[in-house]
């Protein structure tokens, strides 16, 4: 007996490869299902810092329990009303909490910013202060402290922000006009701007410090230069917030962009980027959320240069998830390194920039070594 | 590969009008003007430094001319957007390269780049248009595959790919067969003529101008020599442009054509 002609064919097998191929990529028709496991992705990535942040609080010289700190918050945003120690309450709410959270911003901020900067140069020793802003904004912070520039005025944050601004600047016009009609290899002039900015603004660090700095000053200094998060207010906390928020989500709405400038800027322009206009959005972006953090902690070094590599390890080159996974593990990363400066020397607090290098650069260095492409 | 042969009534995809480029007052491209119709494939040769890459720059919109106009499907080059040019036309580069840990798979799929927005995400047609594009230059089955661990042919043809993808009416190809071994190099050639596409690729080898329908010959940044390559490529003119004794010879198995360079 002869089968039906309505009877429903076997569908056509797919060549092996393809299958292959396609099982790497869900298919399009679960596509429901794929924005719940983002969504799941991002609430997982909330839960991961919210927790980072409170152990960031609950760690310290003296331990706080988990009860006393979430007590704390609770009477702090709610109103709750639980009987606390007041000191407990006004060190959980003042200070901790305002360090972890300014900690979180900026590792975010950083990584995002290195992580842009690595892509548009494509080069993988790009880091933030590449663009001469940490030199930048240590002229701006020994201008105003040892040069005495505002006559007490302008606080130590603002000096170091707008001489990070103004380096930067210069940098940036150094850069165009060295470039200027080959934007095929302007990738060139901005590195060696950065250097020649960096470099000049050091010397004039130097030159000022040497001038008249006192010892003391000297040393308030360099802290400072290496990163230090015990100032971290609510005021920081209010600036800091949205300048990572924002560093985030501009990078993350060019991920594709950046995701073409894989074969280089001319194959992002003929992919149809508009690449003058990215890449000056992006490095604007980049820069302004490094002044920020630099002005308000310093400059913790390593984060920037060394997240983004760690990030591209465990979740590949795509910046559609690039993106959110430097922003993350930069937050962590510095939250977990903030503990450890405040808790490695008994009553004292290390820089944290001198933490961030020496976890962060032995724990690369295994990464690195264990994630050799295998040929 | 001459099914269309230059068809004198297929519509015009791409048209260069006079177009110059000079760098720090050196002419690098002066006075070029010619029409791609859909289908065709038209080779470009000339000596090193005759402008071949800076005008494959020009029609890409890389470079905005200094004088003359572009016009891509009728419409001024210079007044298009990038991602409107890029849906229209692509450009496989002469080297490049990545130190990026991609995979094949993930190069070809940055030719959807200008299909893709906010408010159109990756979706099947997307899928389908990178399988096509990895089918067509037979890489599929490196889908998966490291860039760093392919050749340079199956590069070349990844490049190609993510060209394809892009799905365009023109393709410009800048020396694609550099660097290839010669079974790769007629790979690659036969697989661009083959394409349903306009093509402009320059090329070193003359024989592989050969191929072409038609073929445009730079020299000193001017188009001094268009048509037909039987008609072209002639003993004269590769004395003239390229200096070099040459005679044309005809393979007694299929009397196909075979430029052949002498000793001066």
């Amino acid at each position: 007996m002869r089968v039906p002609a309505a009877a429903p064919q076997p569908a056509p097998e797919r060549p092996p490869a393809v299958a292959v191929a396609v099982a790497a990529r869900p298919p399009a028709v679960a596509a429901g299902r794929w924005a719940a496991v983002t969504a799941g992705r991002w609430l997982l990535a909330l839960l991961l810092l919210a927790a980072a942040v409170l152990a960031g609080v609950c760690i310290g010289e003296t331990a706080i329990p988990v009860g006393t700190v979430l007590a704390a918050l609770g009477n702090e945003l709610f109103g709750a009303g639980w009987p606390l120690d007041r000191i407990d309450q006004g060190i959980v709410w003042n200070y901790r909490l305002t360090r972890a959270l300014v900690a979180a911003c900026c590792g975010a901020g950083l990584a995002v910013s290195g992580l842009i900067l690595q892509s548009l140069l494509r080069n993988a020793l790009a880091d933030p202060y590449l663009l001469g802003i940490s030199a930048g904004a240590s002229t701006g912070a020994v201008m105003v402290t040892v040069a005495g520039v505002g006559a007490g005025a302008v606080s130590l944050s603002l000096g170091a922000f707008a001489g990070a601004l103004a380096a930067f600047a210069l940098v940036a016009m150094l850069a165009r006009a060295a470039g200027a009609g080959a934007a095929r290899h302007a990738t060139a002039p901005i590195v060696l701007a950065g250097i020649a900015g960096s470099q000049l603004f050091n010397a004039v660090t130097s030159f000022v410090i040497t001038r008249s700095a006192s010892a003391e000053q000297a040393r308030g200094i360099m802290f400072w230069l290496l990163g230090n998060l015990s100032g971290a207010r609510w005021r920081d906390v209010a600036l800091a917030v949205p300048v990572a928020l924002l560093a985030v989500l501009v990078c993350r709405g060019h991920a594709r962009a950046l995701d073409a400038f894989t074969f280089g800027a001319d194959s992002a322009a003929s992919l149809g980027v508009p690449v003058r206009r990215v890449r000056a959005v992006l490095i604007l972006c980049a820069a302004l959320a490094t002044a920020v953090m630099v002005s308000i902690v310093g400059s913790i070094g390593f984060v920037g240069l060394v997240i983004p590599h760690a990030a591209r390890l465990l979740v590949g080159t795509r910046h559609a998830r690039l993106v959110p996974a430097s922003a993350l593990i930069g937050a962590l990363f510095l939250v977990a390194a903030d503990v450890l400066s405040r808790t490695l020397l008994r009553g004292q607090v290390l820089p944290i920039g001198v933490v961030t290098a020496l976890v962060g650069a032995p724990l690369f260095a295994v990464i690195l070594v264990r994630a050799r492409p295998a040929r | 590969m001459s099914e269309p042969r230059g068809d004198p009534a297929a519509e015009v995809v791409l048209r260069a009008e006079g177009l110059g480029w000079s760098a720090r007052g050196v002419a690098i491209v002066e006075g070029v003007g010619f029409a791609l119709r859909a289908g065709e494939t038209l080779g470009l040769v000339g000596p090193n430094g005759s402008g071949k890459s800076t005008l494959l720059r020009l029609l890409s919109g890389l470079l905005r001319p200094r004088a003359g106009a572009v016009r891509l499907l009728g419409a001024p080059l210079a007044s298009m957007r990038r991602r409107e040019v890029a849906r229209a036309l692509a450009l496989v580069e002469q080297q490049a390269e990545t130190a990026e840990r991609v995979s094949l798979r993930d190069a070809v799929s940055l030719g959807r780049t200008p299909w893709l927005s906010a408010l159109r995400p990756w979706c099947d047609d997307d899928d389908d248009a990178v399988e096509s594009a990895m089918a067509a230059v037979s890489v599929a089955h490196l889908a998966g595959r490291d860039w760093a661990t392919l050749s340079g042919g199956e590069r070349q043809r990844a490049h190609i790919a993510r060209a394809l993808a892009q799905r365009p009416r023109v393709l410009l190809l800048d020396e694609p067969t550099n660097h290839l071994d010669p079974g790769q190099q007629a790979a690659v050639l036969r697989l661009v003529a083959g394409l349903p596409l306009a093509a402009v690729v320059a090329l070193h080898d003359l024989n592989h101008a050969l191929r072409c329908d038609r073929v445009g010959v730079m020299r000193g940044g001017r188009l001094v020599a268009l048509g037909p390559p039987e008609q072209v490529l002639l003993p004269p003119l590769l004395r003239d442009v390229f200096g070099v004794r040459a005679s044309i010879l005809r393979d007694p198995d299929d009397g196909g054509r075979v430029i052949r360079f002498h000793d001066p």
